[in-house]
């Protein structure tokens, strides 16, 4: 298949191979599980079982709320300890309201429903069984999959791309689910396509996953509608948008969803999600996470209890080599540096990374010397040499203007500054305080706005009560006269 | 210690650093450099030498004064290149006064008046030379035909410190570069083909001419650009531009009036056109960021060369081009933008698909 030319990128140092050839293994399950109320995008779910309540693995804990939600499951059987916040594995590491759960060993299953025969059923169906089994993105977004699965309905969408590129460094546990769960893959695939009423898949994969590929291909291969793609090795190809356009040479306008040109977007691990919610009516409780790091020991590809602290798998790798700068959950360009070792797996959590000063090469900031290597860098062209000076000038608008919003943190910009300057973070907080400036914006508009109809209803009020006092006036005026 | 909400990704950094950047241009610099200093003796030597301590002690002085941290500062490697660069565009037997001289102008007037290290809007190297030009016009126009180093008429050590520190005798030694020449000829009234007589391209082209340090060996300073933009420290884009303007402009010229104006090739091999279009443009600090902003850039200083060099009163105009682009570059930067993501060039967002 012929590729669609995109621009900038990097070509970062992979260090895949630490866990590229670690088959998964599955993680103990541990003494205490911390199952927060919102791993995903959209309202936080609705505890349905109290303290003290025993559970069964795969048991509903939480409910969604509203339209873009997701619910939560019991990763085991066991006991509800308590709903408390805990701390997320965010940057902020702001506590959460989380479920603990207390698992009791048995690991015993609930009844789940039924198995669903997804080229029998309505579509309609899949989706809410997706939904219903709380699966959301698992590439790191944790958007709700049924809402995306759904999306058929509004768009005219003719192609599913299944984003197997894995382009962040480190991470490989879609390599390993590739290669190790192919047929659960390529089912939940081909499940997906028929939620959406799609004709033509697209499985894209890079070149620098050989084994997955031919695996892959091979899979595919009684599914003609199922093309598998070879991408060339560079990042960020699974950025949703460029995969589209390297893919099928549409270009998604800005502001808009791929699906307004036609094309669903879903991932590696999101697609086994959807063959065991479908076929075996299991609800998203567990997953595979990379743990890798020069910090870490021993790096593994484990398949992990949601629920899970962060420490517990570190331990299980062998614990520390040395003490890493950062902890950090997903890849390390677009992860999130957590606060700690004390924070909880949930389904977004693609990676573990424990980083070495020597990995991360952080150094000093030094003046920009207008290389524009973040210029040739940048996938979306853009200039973040200049947004980043307008941003320190606090000149949002001018930023925003030349496209600071159409920047998709990717970091390929900061990843090759010379003057290692943190351009992302100048990014972060010009985004931050343009939404925070909109919303005041917004908010006196509203109090303008509020104040104009209360002076409005004011004058009303006053010109009626004049008119009704004149009439009246005029109507005494009248009888008086009729009476002379 | 862990650190974590004050940053953001990415957590992971190429292993690139200014100071790397400015080694690789040195590196690219250097079999050309080594050549001229070869080619000039060691009067060259000395004045190579002088320019660079003069510059360094200079970026030293302005750092102090503005309470910067010396030592990450003056390690970033982009001060020896400017005393390099500004070394390699004077006569190479020019006396100790224009080295020092012109060392501390491009440091403390082209660099640190702006605020130093990326913050200046000239090229540096360019201001001290065309500062130098414009006042001392004889000993920066004073050009010795080649001795190269340990052959008959090279000066020894001992004579060489004589010539940089006291001087030497202009009138017994001098010859023009290849572009005065030609240019002097002109203006008496001399028909091109006798006043280009003996001039030979190919060795323009190596380099065995009088010239300016880095004026002379086309061929090495462009093996080192090429270098340089195989190691991605520079785009094509300036360089091609460059030369691609100016050698059209000229060929176009030739073409008008063969007798009047020498060909594209002749403008390509002489003076410092090369050294410029690969060094000196391409400047990092006071080019434009984006490529297509290059490409104008570039453009324009090949055009502006040409201008100078054919109707302006100085033989060469390469210091004088990449000046005034320079002063262009934030208009540039301004108005020449790569399409963004998504939308027009205009910036609109791209207009929703229509079903196929
Ligand atoms: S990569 Fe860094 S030094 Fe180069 S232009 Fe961009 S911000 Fe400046
Ligand atoms: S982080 Fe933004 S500005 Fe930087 S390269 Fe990625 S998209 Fe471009």
């Amino acid at each position: 298949m012929k590729l669609f030319r995109i621009r900038g990128g990097i070509h970062p140092e992979y260090r895949k191979e630490m866990t590229a050839g670690k088959a998964i293994e599955p993680l103990p399950m541990p003494a205490l599980l911390h199952l927060p109320l919102q791993q995903h995008i959209g309202a936080p779910a609705v505890p349905v079982v109290a303290a003290g309540d025993r559970v069964r693995k795969g048991q509903l804990l939480a409910r969604a709320r509203g339209e873009i939600s997701a619910p939560v499951h019991a990763s085991t059987s066991g006991r509800v300890v308590d709903i408390l916040p805990f701390a997320a594995p965010h940057p902020s590491g702001l506590p959460q309201p989380t479920i603990l759960l207390e698992p009791d060993g048995l690991d015993e299953w609930t009844d789940l429903p039924p198995p669903l025969d997804p080229f029998a059923a309505p579509r309609e169906e899949i989706a809410r069984r997706v939904a219903e089994c709380g699966v959301v993105g698992m590439g790191g977004g944790t958007f709700p999959s049924a809402v995306k699965l759904d999306l058929g309905r509004k768009f005219p969408i003719d192609v599913l791309v299944i984003n197997g590129a894995e382009c962040e460094p480190y991470l490989t546990c879609d390599d390993r689910l590739m290669r190790e769960r192919t047929a659960e893959v390529v089912d939940g695939v081909r499940i997906m396509a028929r939620a959406l009423g799609v004709e033509r898949i697209v499985i894209a994969i890079e070149k620098n996953k050989p084994e997955a590929l031919a695996a892959m291909t091979a899979e595919s291969a009684a599914f003609a509608e199922i093309a598998v793609v070879p991408l060339p090795t560079r990042y960020p190809m699974g950025s949703e948008r460029h995969l589209v356009t390297a893919l099928t040479g549409r270009e998604t306008p800005a502001r808009k969803l791929t699906a307004d040109i036609g094309v669903v977007v879903h991932n590696i691990a999101t697609a086994r999600a959807v063959h065991h919610a479908v076929r075996l009516g299991r609800p998203l409780i567990s997953r595979v996470v990379t743990v890798s790091g020069r910090a870490v020991r021993e790096q593994k590809n484990l398949d992990v209890p949601l629920g899970t602290l962060v420490s517990q798998l570190i331990e299980f790798c062998g614990g520390l080599a040395e003490p890493p700068v950062h902890y950090l959950s997903g890849g390390p360009m677009m992860g999130q540096a957590m606060p700690g070792r004390e924070v909880p797996v949930v389904k977004g959590t693609s990676g573990i990374l424990a980083l070495t000063a020597a990995e991360a090469h952080e150094r000093d900031t030094m003046p920009c010397i207008r290389c524009g290597g973040c210029v040739t860098a940048c996938p979306c062209g853009l200039v973040p040499v200049e947004m980043a000076q307008m941003i320190r000038h606090e000149k949002l608008d001018a930023a925003a203007r030349i496209g600071l919003l159409d920047c998709l943190n990717c970091g390929s910009c900061a990843y090759v500054c010379p003057a290692h300057i943190p351009l992302v973070q100048y990014f972060n907080y010009g985004k931050g305080r343009l939404a925070a400036l909109q919303r005041d914006r917004r908010k006196q508009e509203m109090t303008k706005r509020l104040a104009e109809q209360r002076a409005e209803r004011v004058e009303r009020l006053d010109r009626e009560r004049k008119a009704k006092l004149a009439a009246a006036k005029k109507a005494a005026a009248e009888k008086q006269e009729g009476g002379a | 210690m862990i650190s974590t909400h004050d940053i953001s990704g990415p957590y992971a950094h190429q292993k690139t650093s200014i100071r790397r950047t400015m080694a690789l241009v040195m590196v690219a610099l250097l079999p050309a450099t080594l050549f001229n200093l070869w080619v000039f003796g060691w009067p060259a030597i000395n004045l190579l030498v002088l320019t660079l301590a003069a510059s360094l002690a200079t970026e030293a002085g302005c750092l102090a004064l503005a309470g910067k941290r010396l030592p990450l500062f003056l390690g970033d490697g982009s001060v020896v290149l400017t005393g390099w660069l500004l070394a390699m565009s004077l006569p190479p037997w020019a006396p100790w006064w224009i080295a020092v001289l012109g060392g501390v102008v491009s440091v403390a007037l082209g660099k640190h008046v702006f605020g130093g290290l990326g913050q200046n809007v000239f090229n540096p190297a360019m201001v001290g030379r065309v500062a130098l030009l414009i006042s001392f016009p004889l000993p920066m126009t004073m050009y010795v035909a080649p001795r190269p180093l340990f052959g008959a008429g090279s000066p020894g050590f001992v004579e060489g410190l004589s010539i940089t520190f006291g001087g030497w005798d202009y009138d017994a030694l001098s010859a023009a570069s290849t572009l005065g020449h030609v240019k002097t000829e002109l203006a008496r009234g001399v028909a091109l083909d006798q006043a280009m007589g003996g001039t030979d391209l190919m060795a323009l082209a190596m380099g065995t001419v009088p010239g300016s340090m880095g004026e002379t060996s086309a061929v090495l300073l462009l093996l080192g650009g090429l270098f340089l933009i195989a190691r991605r420290v520079i785009s094509w884009h300036i360089p091609v531009s460059m030369l691609g303007a100016l050698f059209a402009l000229a060929t176009l010229m030739h073409w008008v009036d063969p007798a009047r104006f020498p060909g594209g090739l002749y403008h390509l091999v002489t003076g410092a056109a090369v050294l410029g279009a690969f060094f000196i443009a391409t400047d990092l600090v006071t080019s434009p960021v984006t490529p297509p902003g290059q490409l104008v850039y570039g453009a324009g200083i090949g055009i502006l060369t040409y201008v100078i060099r054919t109707w302006a009163g100085f033989p060469e105009g390469i210091a004088f081009a990449v000046l005034l682009m320079n002063a262009m570059t934030p208009l540039i930067d301004r108005w020449v933008r790569p399409r963004v993501y998504g939308r027009t060039l205009r910036g609109e967002p791209l207009p929703p698909r229509r079903k196929a």
